[in-house]
C-alpha cells in the first residue's frame, strides 16, 4: 500500500529561482533565504520519497486565460519546464508517475472532486522553486531524485476553490494514495504564499503576525483555518496571498495530528514573506517504539498536574 | 453596465482579477501572453497601436497599455501575471513595475521591503473596517487569555493569599 509520510508548505517566488539560476544564492540577501533550507534538504535526502505529489499554481506560463481549470491533474511521463517569457528555467526535465496519477484521478473524481487531467502539462517556478529548495539545485541534464504528480491549483482568477474545498481534496488524495497496491512512500507538497500582494497600489504588503498564526494552525488547529473566507485572505495577507489555501491541501492529506519537525520564516523574498514548514505523519515513525514514549509521556504529564493540583 | 459590488471591493488599492474582469480583459490578457514569444515583442515593439489591432480591446484598454497606466489595466480587467510581461518586455524588473504601481520610486519601494514589507495597519478597508481578522483575533486572544494564567502562577509564590482564593473558587 502507498501512504503519505509527510507534508512540505513552501513559497516559491519567482526570485529564488532566479537566484538559484543566476548562482547568487551566496549573496547577503539570498543567503538569508537559502540557509533556511540546508536542514529541510538533509531531511529530504533522509527521507528518500519515492514520489511527491506537488500543489502548485502555474502564473499564466503554461496555462493561460483561454482555459482556467480549478484543480488539474498532471498524469503525464514527463514535464518540461516552461518558457516563461526568457527560455526555461535550466532545471531538468521532471519525471511524472502516471500509474499513481491516474489512479489519483480516478479515485478522486469518483469521490466527487471533478479533476482536469492534464497528459501533457508544462511546468513553472511554481513547481520548480520548491522542488529546488529541497531537493537542492540539479543541473539540466540531472535528474531530480523522485517522480512527480503535479496538481495545479487556479489561485490566479477570483474565485479560486475555498479552504475547505481544498482540505477535502486533500483528503481524498490521501484515501486515493492509500488504495494504490504499491508501496510507495509519498511526500506532498503546499506552494505559494505567505503574505504578498504584487498587484495594485497596496502591492509590497506583508503581515506577518497573520502568516505565524497561519503557519501555528497549519499544525495545531488545521479546522479553523479551513473557515477563513477568502476575503479574509486577501485583506490580511495581500490579494496574492490566498495562494496560501493551496497549503491546505496538503495539510488534508496529512493525519489529525502530526509533528512540525521543522518551519523557516523570512521577509522578504522580493515581494513576498517566505514560509517554509515539514509537516510528519506519526505513523511515519515505527510503532513500536512510539507507543511506549507517549505512554511514558503521559503519565509524567499526569504525576506533573498531580503535583500541581496538589499546591 | 456598472460593476457588481464585491465584499473585496473594499480592500484599499486592490483589484481583484475575478471572473467579471477574467471576461473583460481577455484580449489585455492575451495581448500580454503574446508577448512571451520574442518575434511578437519585436512586432510590438515595432508599432504598438498597430499590434494591439490584434487583440480586440476597447479604446480604454488600448491607451493603458500605450500609457503602460498598469493600474487601470488591473482595473480592466488585466491580471498582474500577464501585465508583468509588458513590463518585461519593456525591459523592466518586477520591482520596477511594483514601484510604478504603489506610485514610489524603486528604491523606496525596496526599502520598504526590506523593512518588513508594506503594514496591513490602516490598510485593510476603505470603509473603515481596520479590525484585524477574527482569525487572527481568536487566537490572539486565546494566548493573552493563556497569558495572565501563567502569570498569577508566578504571583501565587509571591502573594499567596491574594491568588488562592481565585484558584479556588475556578475548581
Amino acid at each position: 500500500m502507498a501512504r503519505i509520510i509527510a507534508g512540505i508548505g513552501a513559497s516559491h517566488v519567482p526570485a529564488i529561482g532566479a537566484a538559484i539560476d543566476n548562482g547568487k544564492t551566496e549573496e547577503p540577501y539570498w543567503k538569508r533565504v537559502f540557509v533556511g533550507f540546508e536542514k529541510s534538504q538533509q531531511w529530504m535526502r533522509e527521507t528518500k520519497p519515492d514520489v511527491a505529489i506537488v500543489v502548485y499554481n502555474d502564473h499564466a506560463s503554461a496555462f493561460s486565460v483561454e482555459m482556467i481549470p480549478t484543480f488539474a491533474l498532471g498524469c503525464a511521463a514527463e514535464f518540461p519546464p516552461a518558457d516563461e517569457g526568457w527560455g526555461p528555467r535550466p532545471v531538468p526535465v521532471a519525471e511524472g508517475h502516471p500509474a499513481l496519477a491516474s489512479h489519483i484521478a480516478q479515485s478522486c473524481i469518483l469521490d466527487e472532486f471533478d479533476l482536469t487531467i492534464c497528459n501533457k502539462m508544462e511546468i513553472d517556478h511554481g513547481m520548480t522553486v520548491p522542488m529546488n529548495l529541497l531537493f537542492g539545485k540539479i543541473e539540466k541534464h540531472g535528474h531530480w531524485p523522485c517522480p512527480v504528480i503535479p496538481l495545479a491549483v487556479n489561485v490566479v482568477m477570483y474565485p479560486p476553490p475555498t479552504g475547505h474545498r481544498c482540505y477535502m481534496l486533500g483528503r481524498a488524495i490521501r484515501k486515493a494514495v492509500e488504495s494504490f497496491p504499491d508501496d510507495l512512500r509519498v511526500v506532498i507538497f503546499g506552494t505559494g504564499g505567505l503574505s504578498h500582494q504584487i498587484s495594485g497600489p497596496r502591492a509590497g504588503l506583508i503581515n506577518s503576525k497573520w502568516d505565524k498564526n497561519f503557519l501555528d494552525n497549519l499544525t495545531k488547529d488545521p479546522q479553523k483555518l479551513v473557515k477563513v473566507p477568502h476575503i479574509d485572505y486577501m485583506r490580511e495577507a495581500g490579494a496574492e496571498g490566498i495562494e496560501m489555501v493551496m497549503w491546505l491541501v496538503m495539510r488534508g492529506a496529512l493525519d489529525d495530528k502530526v509533528d512540525e519537525v521543522y518551519r523557516f520564516y523570512t521577509v522578504p523574498a522580493s515581494n513576498t514573506a517566505v514560509g517554509h514548514i515539514i509537516l510528519e505523519n506519526r505513523a511515519r515513525k515505527s510503532a513500536v517504539k512510539r507507543k511506549p514514549a507517549t505512554k511514558h509521556k503521559r503519565a509524567a504529564a499526569r504525576a506533573r498536574s498531580a503535583v500541581r493540583r496538589s499546591r | 453596465m456598472a460593476r457588481e459590488q464585491q465584499d473585496y471591493d473594499d480592500i484599499p488599492g486592490t483589484f481583484v482579477f475575478d471572473a467579471e474582469r477574467s471576461r473583460q480583459g481577455y484580449g489585455i490578457n492575451m495581448f500580454c501572453m503574446s508577448l512571451m514569444k520574442d518575434e511578437n515583442r519585436k512586432a510590438f515593439k515595432a508599432n504598438e497601436a498597430e499590434y494591439l489591432k490584434k487583440f480586440k480591446l476597447t479604446p480604454e484598454q488600448t491607451d493603458a497599455v500605450l500609457k503602460r497606466d498598469y493600474n487601470r489595466l488591473l482595473e480592466l480587467g488585466g491580471n498582474i501575471y500577464f501585465t508583468a510581461k509588458l513590463g518585461a518586455a519593456d525591459g523592466h524588473s518586477f520591482q520596477h513595475l511594483a514601484a510604478v504601481m504603489t506610485g514610489a520610486s524603486q528604491q523606496d519601494y525596496a526599502s520598504m521591503m526590506l523593512g518588513g514589507g508594506r503594514s496591513v495597519e490602516g490598510n485593510r478597508s476603505r470603509t473603515g473596517k481596520n479590525a484585524p481578522s477574527k482569525f487572527l483575533s481568536a487566537a490572539a486572544s486565546k494566548k493573552a487569555a493563556a497569558k495572565p494564567k501563567a502569570k498569577a502562577k508566578t504571583k501565587t509564590t509571591k502573594t499567596k493569599t491574594k491568588a488562592k482564593p481565585k484558584s479556588a473558587k475556578r475548581k
